[in-house]
């Protein structure tokens, strides 16, 4: 591995002035100048509109993207060079469909990694009973259920059960509880920021809700078009001066006007 | 003499002429469904092989029975008269809906399941054995089932070839005129395909999911 990368630092990951374009065409840039570090136990969250980026340094974390420019690292060695498979299990992912095999019952979903690694059938299921307990399902009501027999929040519960299962010390999340009614996703919020504080994990969040950043975030990076404009803990966000700041502080409050 | 009678005074050859018919259908759909289940499992990352393969099979298809069966009796090996000549025919015949629904089941998955299969880190071959291919088994076999039906009408025509099987009737009667002799060899083969038709949908019903 090359020397420079090697120094070993504190932090869980980092990004060296990474860019990533589709197809390898820099004029279809889809971030760039991007330098970050996220140290053990942070809660970062990545806020931005559409299409901002935040999805692709998701991917750029776990090597489902390699970046044409600069470099990731994660635990102290470059996503490159990393066995990809190796890099994935020790990296729990939560989708806003949750993505559960809808042909797997919510006991196997949730067992998916610890089998993948050939844990033992005891162990397996103790950890499967463990972690659906942590997420506030009953293993008797629910291990054994399709994921079609579930409701948008439980099916989320589930993804977040599943990622957990192997007990990755870094946790990525694209906007888990995007797709939920609003009842449901502040339920689900509260929840899991108290679970977060709870475990300890290092937690990359996506997400443009600007109140889920707030009430989960230790640290708020605010980008636009694929690049970093903001980088601040959330009471110190609010004071940025910055045009996306204030376009997204302004999304919080509802004017009067608004409604008559 | 009425079809009924006819078929009533001969229903052990008829018996038997389904029974060849049969076989004739079950070692073509599992030859089709050995290469064609397989081959849209290949395509499914390679895109053109896919379009080559995919227009292979959809010309085939487009040939006339009768002409296939004609096109391949010159041909050595694979040629000549008989069962074996039939049996390439009919393969080929079936061989674009299974491919087809091959390709569509496995790439008509949902993508944020695809995406956290690799994102958990699955492997390639995990991702096709543990979830792309059991998510497709109900439109893989959608396609065996389309497959089937075909298989059981364009066998009749393999008669003209000296395959035997329930065509030999048909042809007979038409050559002769006779109804019942059509009839003796359509009312088992409209069975059989009705019959495969049934049990095929009932094992898909079983298998698809949500």
């Amino acid at each position: 591995m090359n020397a420079k990368l090697a120094s070993i630092s504190e932090n869980l990951i980092e990004f060296h002035d990474v860019a990533y374009h589709i197809n390898d065409i820099p004029a279809r840039t889809i971030v760039s100048e991007i330098s970050l570090r996220i140290p053990p136990g942070e809660t970062l969250v990545l806020l931005g509109r559409s299409g901002s980026g935040k999805t692709t340094l998701l991917k750029l974390i776990n090597g489902m993207l390699l970046p044409p420019k600069g470099v990731v690292l994660v635990q102290n060695c470059a996503t490159t060079e990393w066995d990809p498979i190796r890099l994935r299990r020790g990296i729990g992912y939560v989708i806003q469909e949750a993505g559960l095999f809808p042909h797997f019952t919510v006991a196997e979903n949730v067992a998916l990694v610890p089998t993948l690694e050939n844990w033992d059938a005891p162990r397996t299921a103790a950890r499967v009973q463990e972690m659906l307990h942590l997420v506030g399902l009953d293993p008797r009501d629910f291990a054994h259920r399709l994921p079609r027999e579930l409701s948008g929040g439980q099916r989320q519960r589930v993804g977040v059960a599943r990622a957990l299962a192997a007990d990755p010390p870094i946790l990525l999340m694209d906007e888990p509880f995007g797709a939920l009614d609003p009842v449901t996703r502040a339920e689900l919020q509260r929840e899991f920021s108290a679970l977060v504080r709870r475990l300890g994990k290092t937690i990359v969040f996506v997400t443009h809700d600007l109140r889920e950043a707030l009430l989960l975030a230790s640290r708020i990076v605010l980008l636009q078009a694929g690049r970093i404009v903001a980088s601040a803990t959330p009471q110190e966000f609010l004071r940025l001066d910055h045009a996306e700041v204030r376009a997204f502080t302004s999304s919080l409050s509802v004017s009067p006007g608004a409604l008559a | 003499m009425s079809p009924w009678t006819f078929i009533l005074d001969h229903h052990g050859e008829i018996l038997s002429a389904t029974l060849d018919h049969f076989t004739l259908v079950v070692i073509a759909m599992a030859i089709a469904i050995l290469i064609g289940v397989p081959l849209g499992m290949f395509i499914v990352q390679r895109p053109t092989l896919r379009i080559i393969a995919l227009g292979i099979a959809s010309i085939f298809q487009t040939i006339p029975s009768l002409a296939l069966f004609g096109f391949l009796i010159p041909i050595p090996f694979i040629g000549g008269i008989g069962k074996r000549t039939a049996i390439v025919a009919l393969v080929l015949y079936a061989l674009l809906p299974i491919l087809r629904n091959t390709y569509v089941g496995l790439t008509g998955i949902d993508a944020a399941v695809l995406e956290s299969a690799e994102a958990m880190g699955m492997t390639r071959s995990q991702i096709l054995f543990r979830v792309r291919l059991p998510l497709a088994l109900a439109v893989i076999l959608a396609g065996i089932r389309t497959a089937t039906i075909i298989t059981i009408g364009v066998a009749t025509i393999a008669a003209a070839i000296g395959a035997g099987g329930l065509g030999t009737f048909i042809f007979r009667g038409v050559a002769l005129v006779s109804d019942a002799l059509i009839l003796a060899g359509a009312i088992p083969a409209a069975l059989l395909a009705l019959i495969a038709d049934f049990l095929l949908g009932l094992l898909e019903r079983r298998l698809r999911i949500s």
